[in-house]
């Protein structure tokens, strides 16, 4: 699965550091997140789309839609 | 050094007092057990006790897959238990059949156990080629 999650974090000046704060994950869960090596469980995509004020749709797609 | 979340100082002390028990209860049976000066159920009893230290750190590992609250790092741990358990009964398993030939000497059964700990290692080292992260467990 693709995602914004490095771009939304940019915007924000924020680091990896501060989204796991932000989130109460690991840096290491951002970063594998970020870097599509780990898929977040429906509740952490919730939270995260929370976070940004933006439906998950904005920020998860399927990598068949690119 | 990555920060430890509550869980994981959890599972460290954890582990710390099972290895100060193993420790006690190892002298214990070494002395009273080993030395002959016990016998009857309660060298069974005494005997088992370094064992049971043990037990206790299989446990801490189990609160810790229970309790850890990143999702991340919980399946982190899941995989490298899960090689650990392929590593410690392959070779337990491998060795079996060739001692069943008498091919290599027998060797004491809690070494599965050593096998299984070195086998969180191979996990961790699993988890850092494939996903560039290691496990909870070190």
């Amino acid at each position: 699965m693709n995602n914004r999650l490095k771009v939304l974090r940019a915007e924000r000046d924020w680091s990896q550091s501060d989204l796991a704060d932000r989130l109460a994950v690991s840096r290491q869960s951002v970063n594998a997140i970020e870097t599509g090596k780990y898929d977040p469980s429906l509740p952490l995509a919730f939270r995260i789309a929370e976070l940004f004020a933006l439906p998950i749709e904005a920020i998860f797609h399927a990598p068949t839609k690119g | 050094m990555r920060r430890m979340n509550r869980p994981q100082k959890r599972y460290v002390q954890r582990v710390f007092v099972s290895m100060i028990f193993y420790i006690a209860f190892l002298s214990v049976a070494l002395h009273y057990v080993g030395r002959g000066l016990v016998t009857g159920p309660l060298a069974y009893i005494l005997g088992a006790l370094p064992g049971f230290a043990v037990i206790g750190v299989f446990w801490a590992i189990g609160r810790l897959l229970v309790e850890e609250t990143d999702e991340y790092q919980r399946m982190l741990l899941v995989r490298q238990s899960l090689v650990a358990s392929a590593f410690a009964l392959s070779i337990a398993t491998v060795w079996g059949f060739l001692e069943n030939v008498r091919l290599v000497p027998h060797i004491d059964a809690f070494y599965i156990a050593i096998l299984w700990f070195a086998g969180l290692g191979v996990g961790s080292l699993v988890n850092r080629l494939t996903l560039g992260s290691t496990g909870d467990c070190r």
